[in-house]
């Protein structure tokens, strides 16, 4: 289990208070299909991806990002249990999605980013330290139940 | 085509341009060992590393940032063959210095983060997919000549 000192709770929750979860949602999740072109082929159903203007402006992946996000957001509850609240989620990424675990990683990064991008005051090196340990961790819980 | 299409180098040296190097360079290094704190195995000599605030205003660590990005920026000067660029430096980070390649990945990840926290909206995700295109680049270069 991955241990979080108070510090780091702290970090967490007092930066995620001010995130748009709806706005910030779907910019991790655009420019995941921007950055790492191969992660659209989960999302064919989504209509036009065919640069990063349509990508980003995609009202499908706003809505999807922002579910995303909002999942995510239960992480921020439940740092002290990532596992068992994302048991469910790793098993559908798993068994239902087929999405290989490297790319939970990759999406942690966009959040790491698009986060540094929003919040020019408040992402200092704890902050950024902090968030990177969550990311990690819910990378870890979302591929936990694979098989 | 190269490494790089004209529009992501045009990208890549339109945001390059504006980056102080040196303090940029500081501030990546200062996180890295923040963020990673295993990192700071390669650093024992440079004093105080006990806190966050200690690493971002230790004086060897911005100076060695300094160098670690100058040397960055040299490389980007040469951006179609970024093997033969760091071919030395690979050697050196192999024979020398036994630094796991998988630490270029994250310095590289860090320095993505200062850039976009720098420069906020302006990061956009043709730069961002532009700057990770470059940072991928950089850190296969120098594990090029591992053995």
């Amino acid at each position: 289990m991955v241990h979080f000192t108070a510090e780091e709770k702290a970090a967490v929750v007092s930066l995620w208070a001010k995130v748009n979860v709806e706005l910030v949602g779907g910019e991790v999740l655009g420019r995941l299909l921007v950055v790492y072109p191969w992660t659209q082929r989960f999302f064919d159903n989504f209509g036009n991806l065919s640069s990063e203007s349509a990508i980003m402006g995609n009202p499908k992946v706003k809505a999807h990002g922002k579910k995303v996000l909002t999942s995510f957001g239960n992480a921020v509850k439940h740092m002290d249990d990532l596992k068992d609240t994302f048991a469910e989620l790793s098993e559908l990424h798993c068994d239902k999605m087929h999405v290989d675990p490297e790319n939970f990683k990759l999406l942690g990064n966009m959040i790491l980013i698009v986060l540094a991008t929003h919040f020019s005051k408040e992402f200092t090196p704890q902050v950024q330290a902090a968030w990177q340990k969550l990311t990690a961790a819910v990378a870890n819980a979302l591929a936990h139940r694979y098989h | 085509m190269g490494f790089l299409s004209a529009e992501e180098k045009g990208l890549v040296n339109g945001l390059w341009g504006k980056v102080n190097v040196d303090e940029v360079g500081g501030e990546a290094l200062g996180r890295l060992l923040v963020v990673y704190p295993w990192t700071q195995r390669f650093f024992q000599s440079f004093g105080d590393l006990s806190s966050a605030d200690a690493i971002m205003s230790n004086s060897k660590v911005k100076a060695h940032g300094k160098k670690v990005l100058n040397s960055f920026s040299d490389g980007l000067k040469n951006i179609d063959d970024l093997k033969g660029a760091f071919a030395k430096l690979s050697e050196l980070h192999c024979d020398k210095l036994h630094v796991d390649p998988e630490n270029f990945r994250l310095l590289g990840n860090v320095l993505v983060c200062v850039l976009a926290h720098h420069f906020g909206h302006d990061f956009n995700p043709q730069v961002q997919a532009a700057f990770q295109k470059v940072v991928a680049g950089v850190a296969n270069a120098l594990a090029h000549k591992y053995h």
